[in-house]
């Protein structure tokens, strides 16, 4: 036990005492967070918009200063025909224009169905998206107020109804993608490098002629990973819930105990790429290449895995961070409990004892 | 029991079917207990890949090899317990200080710096007092002490020298053959090997080794000893023309440029005289020449000429 804690405060000096391994530890989850927190986001906000009111009745202008009141919407000019909205989207003077049909008022009253049209300017498909989602979500909005109390609901088409993040908020999805990517960045790179630079630098060769287990040397070294991983994951929570707004739903304690079983998957892969690479670069390739991109592209975290073609969705299930990307979706932004990720933790665990069944079997007591 | 080491006819191989680089091909020797014994040989010769499979590190193709009486193959655990290592290259912690690294082997070998400073107290006594700067900051000679502080902080009772002194300036390399010679004295076996063959004679016996072949093991002067035929120094204004006619001699041996002197090694005795008028005949002017007691180059040079 002594020599364990030997090798730890040992592993503690080789980070401390050295800056880059240090801001990749911990600054790197600030920036990633910052970065797709705010950069990347995919949230608009005052996006100038037009409105083409054909009614002009009580309840267009009312659904107007309801657009005009969110802060999403800037209506910057109102229309008068189908060929203005053209020229104005034309001019790129507006994102989006709203068309309200003539008797929207009466149709909306009488037949108890109305119809609203959204045009929008798709060159920026994202963008195009958000707004179309915003405006959904107004107008729904607006028929719920003025359907409530009575019998008969009235109904507006493009309806849709937006889940949990109702304003599409970026930092939602973006938050348990960069834990994710975070993780596998500190746990997995950083280990399969540290534990590879010891062969390199002739370190490992003096380790082994001695009487320490050479698993004992390797777990030793990942423990100082575990522990600053968890002070990252305390750092991205609290910068995603008190400065990006990111609700925590569901309950903290298996939160974090799911970012651990991930955080320990991740060891066990860096073990096992350490293994069975002997050059830091080929630790940093494989690291990089092989786990860290399929973390960013599979995981569902940039890209939708629904629309990827067949043969990348078979391919995403083996990407530990697809699984732990839902775990923290479906817990942080969801709410729910462990009855709704039973599956996916009972995956991760089953990766968690492959990976460390494998580097146990790889790892070479000896040089070659 | 009174064998430290003991190596029957290892082989290494290295690469793949296609092309296989032989490392050791069968090679043979003991070292009795409490011996310093020094294995000599160009870079290149299986020092390296020799002293990995005595420290378990690798596993030989053939023949097998006991340390302190276990296996290397099958009791590698023993082993390790048991000896010290310090491989060619440096290989400690540079980010760590002198202090730091002592104290982390002496902890993983399960001991205490002051339970054995006894052992190293000459020699860490000379780095102690930068003790506390990295030791990547140090120089060559010093790095070397704390390498060998921290190979011998168990006291092992076998302690293997992968090319100590290679890289080292003459001094710190005088330095530490002494300090080699008083943990002899302490008891403990030590292999050592070296490229630089006027180091063998600081050995207590030696191997000559060269791809992979030892040719030859003995004393020092056992070797020198073996060495039957005569040797001539020989000196002239023009160097390059004195070798080439030296090969031209009938009665030559051998001959190669040593230093500021061609080396000649005679087929027989007396031959001096005939060689010196051979060379005369030639016109060479300031002709020197003088016998010589062939040193442990000449040696190697001899057995690599008979071995071919």
């Amino acid at each position: 036990m002594k020599q364990f804690i030997s090798f730890v405060r040992k592993e503690f000096y080789h980070i401390f005492r050295d800056p880059r391994t240090m801001f990749i530890l911990l600054g790197m989850p600030v920036i990633l967070v910052v970065i797709f927190g705010f950069a990347l986001t995919n949230e608009v906000k005052n996006a100038d918009i037009a409105v083409f009111d054909q009614s002009k009745d009580e309840a267009t202008s009312s659904l107007i200063a309801e657009l005009q009141a969110s802060r999403y919407f800037n209506i910057e000019k109102r229309l008068r025909s189908y060929q203005e909205v053209e020229e104005e989207f034309k001019k790129g003077n507006i994102k989006m224009a709203v068309v309200l049909p003539p008797n929207f008022g009466s149709d909306l009253l009488h037949l108890h169905n109305a119809q609203v049209q959204l045009i929008a300017d798709a060159s920026d498909p994202n963008v195009a998206n958000t707004l179309t989602n915003y405006a959904a979500a107004v107008i729904l909005d607006f028929q719920d107020r003025i359907t409530d109390g009575r019998n008969l609901p009235y109904t507006i088409t493009t309806q849709f109804r937006m889940l949990y993040n109702p304003q599409l908020k970026g930092a939602y999805s973006f938050v348990p993608g960069v834990m994710a990517m975070v993780l596998m960045l500190v746990c997995t790179m950083m280990t399969a490098i540290t534990i590879v630079r010891e062969k390199e630098t002739g370190t490992m060769e003096v380790l082994l002629v001695s009487p320490v287990q050479p698993m004992k040397i390797v777990t030793a070294k990942a423990v100082p990973y575990l522990l600053l991983s968890l002070i990252n994951i305390a750092t991205i929570l609290m910068l995603s819930y008190f400065v990006l707004d990111v609700p925590i739903n569901g309950s903290l304690t298996l939160l974090v105990l799911q970012s651990i079983l991930f955080t320990v998957t991740s060891l066990a892969l860096g073990l096992l790429i350490s293994a069975i690479t002997d050059s830091q670069q080929t630790a940093m390739f494989i690291s990089l290449t092989g786990m860290f991109l399929p973390a960013l592209m599979l995981s569902g975290f940039m890209f939708p895995i629904e629309n990827m073609p067949t043969i990348l969705q078979l391919l995403s299930h083996l990407v530990p961070a697809k699984w732990y990307y839902i775990i923290v979706r479906s817990v942080m932004i969801k709410g729910v409990g462990m009855e709704a990720v039973w599956k996916e933790t009972l995956i991760l665990s089953g990766m968690l004892l492959f990976f460390l069944f494998m580097s146990i079997k790889k790892f070479k007591i000896r040089l070659a | 029991m009174s064998t430290a080491v003991k190596a029957d006819n290892l082989e290494k191989r290295y690469g793949t079917k296609k092309e296989v680089t032989h490392a050791l091909k069968g090679v043979s020797f003991e070292v009795e207990r409490g011996e310093l014994f020094g294995i000599i040989g160009p870079d290149g010769a299986g020092k390296t890949s020799l002293f990995r499979i005595l420290t378990t590190l690798l596993v030989p193709e053939g023949g097998q090899a006991q340390v302190d009486g276990y296996d290397v193959v099958e009791d590698y655990r023993e082993i390790r317990k048991r000896v010290g290592y310090m491989p060619g290259r440096f290989s400690l912690y540079q980010d760590l200080t002198v202090e730091e690294n002592l104290k982390f082997f002496a902890t993983i070998f399960h001991t205490t710096v002051g339970e054995n400073y006894d052992l190293i107290k000459d020699i860490y006594e000379q780095i102690e007092p930068f003790k506390d700067r990295k030791a990547g900051k140090l120089s060559g000679g010093m790095k070397q002490k704390l390498a060998l502080s921290c190979a011998l902080i168990h006291r092992p009772s076998v302690l293997f020298l992968d090319e100590p002194t290679t890289g080292v300036d003459a001094v710190s390399r005088k330095e530490f053959w002494e300090m080699l010679r008083k943990l002899k004295e302490q008891g403990i076996t030590i292999l050592v090997s070296t490229p630089y063959m006027d180091e063998a004679s600081l050995c207590d016996r030696v191997a000559l080794i060269q791809t992979g072949e030892i040719m030859s093991i003995n004393t020092p002067e056992g070797i020198i000893r073996d060495f039957e035929n005569p040797l001539v120094a020989v000196k002239a204004d023009n160097m390059f023309r004195l070798l080439k006619d030296l090969q031209s001699f009938p009665g030559l041996f051998d001959s190669y440029a040593f230093g500021e002197y061609h080396h000649a090694v005679l087929q027989k005795e007396n031959q001096q005289q005939e060689l010196q008028a051979y060379l005369q005949e030639q016109q060479h002017e300031s002709l020197e020449l003088q016998q010589i007691k062939p040193d442990v180059e000449d040696c190697f040079i001899a057995l690599m000429k008979t071995d071919s």
